[in-house]
């Protein structure tokens, strides 16, 4: 679908109904059937299976700024755990690099 | 047991989550950079975060933005980052059954992470006003509302993003939200993910544009579903 003012809303749009059916479609599921160990699991696995699909070629087709951006990210979320700290040290890293 | 859904108990819920909501006006300030800087225009960006609500999803959708859009990759990466709502509903049906069903729907379109572990705390302690849930999710979307603005304002008087690692921003956004602030990495996890990571490598460049991001997450979901869980845990 070619990039549009109209194409641009309807791509929103759909995407805001698809949301707001997967955060009214547990409750709807669970009044006719509980979700199974299985289902939990695959969504579970999927939810992160995502972000990793999206931030691996990222790193992959980037420059080195954004590799240690990335690695900046990971190694401060893991010792401090708080993502705006996280994050601001990516972008920095990112930043700093690109500037020698 | 039972449950209710007043003014008092919104506005109790709507102020619990203000301190919360803080951080989430410097992750919608971060949204709202990186999509100008994607190239979309300030009203396309309001509009996502005022509709759609889920930060990592329309931190994921801009990477799919160009100049054609790929509804099916748009809609099924939508859906499965998203996917993790439909257990956090499921979690809270037993407390929401009592509730009229359009206040229920009413609760469940503002939940998001944030409110929905505050709710999931109240329900336990055997709190029967919901206001957590809905009077937070309202505090959360406001904030929401208000970063992206800040950032739309911002974004678009910045020429050169790279300079100043402001390309980065979503790439770091969804790693830190990967990795998580309040459970430990899960082990069980990683392998899930490690084939994630592979499959969508591989799809990156055999694969038609776009499949990558669906391609992994199939990919990592099946995994999940085939590996036994080594020891039970409850997250979302």
């Amino acid at each position: 679908m070619p990039l549009t003012t109209t194409t641009a809303l309807l791509a929103i749009l759909i995407m805001a109904l698809t949301t707001f059916t997967t955060r009214i479609g547990g409750a709807i599921i669970m009044s006719r059937i509980p979700i199974g160990p299985k289902v939990e699991r695959f969504i579970n696995a999927m939810a992160g299976s995502v972000l990793v699909a999206v931030i691996v070629p990222l790193a992959a087709q980037g420059d080195w700024g954004a590799r240690f951006a990335l690695l900046a990210t990971l190694v401060a979320m893991l010792i401090v755990r708080k993502p705006l700290i996280a994050i601001t040290a990516g972008v920095a890293t990112a930043a700093l690099w690109r500037l020698v | 047991m039972s449950a209710k859904l007043d003014a008092q108990g919104t506005l109790r819920g709507f102020k619990r989550m203000a301190p919360v909501s803080l951080f989430v006006v410097a992750f919608g300030l971060a949204f709202g950079v990186a999509a100008i800087q994607h190239g979309l225009s300030s009203l396309e960006t309001l509009l996502m975060s005022g509709l759609i609500f889920a930060g990592a999803s329309q931190f994921a959708a801009l990477e799919l933005w160009g100049p054609t859009i790929p509804l099916t990759a748009l809609v099924a990466t939508t859906f499965a980052i998203n996917a993790r709502h439909l257990l956090m509903g499921a979690s809270l049906y037993p407390w929401l059954r009592h509730l009229p069903p359009g206040q229920r729907y009413a609760c469940l379109g503002v939940m998001s992470d944030s409110n929905w572990a505050m709710a999931v705390g109240d329900h336990q302690r055997g709190e029967t006003n919901v206001g957590v849930l809905f009077g937070g999710g309202i505090a959360l979307w406001t904030a929401w509302m208000l970063g992206t603005l800040l950032g739309v304002v911002f974004g678009s008087g910045i020429s050169e993003p790279e300079r100043f690692g402001l390309d980065v921003i979503m790439g770091c956004f969804l790693l830190a939200m990967l990795v998580g602030s309040k459970h430990k990495p899960s082990l069980a996890l990683l392998l899930p993910w490690c084939v994630a990571g592979g499959a969508a490598l591989l799809a990156l460049y055999y694969l038609p544009p776009n499949a990558h991001v669906i391609v992994g997450a199939l990919a990592g979901g099946l995994t999940g579903l085939l590996t036994p869980q080594t020891s039970p845990q409850k997250e979302a």
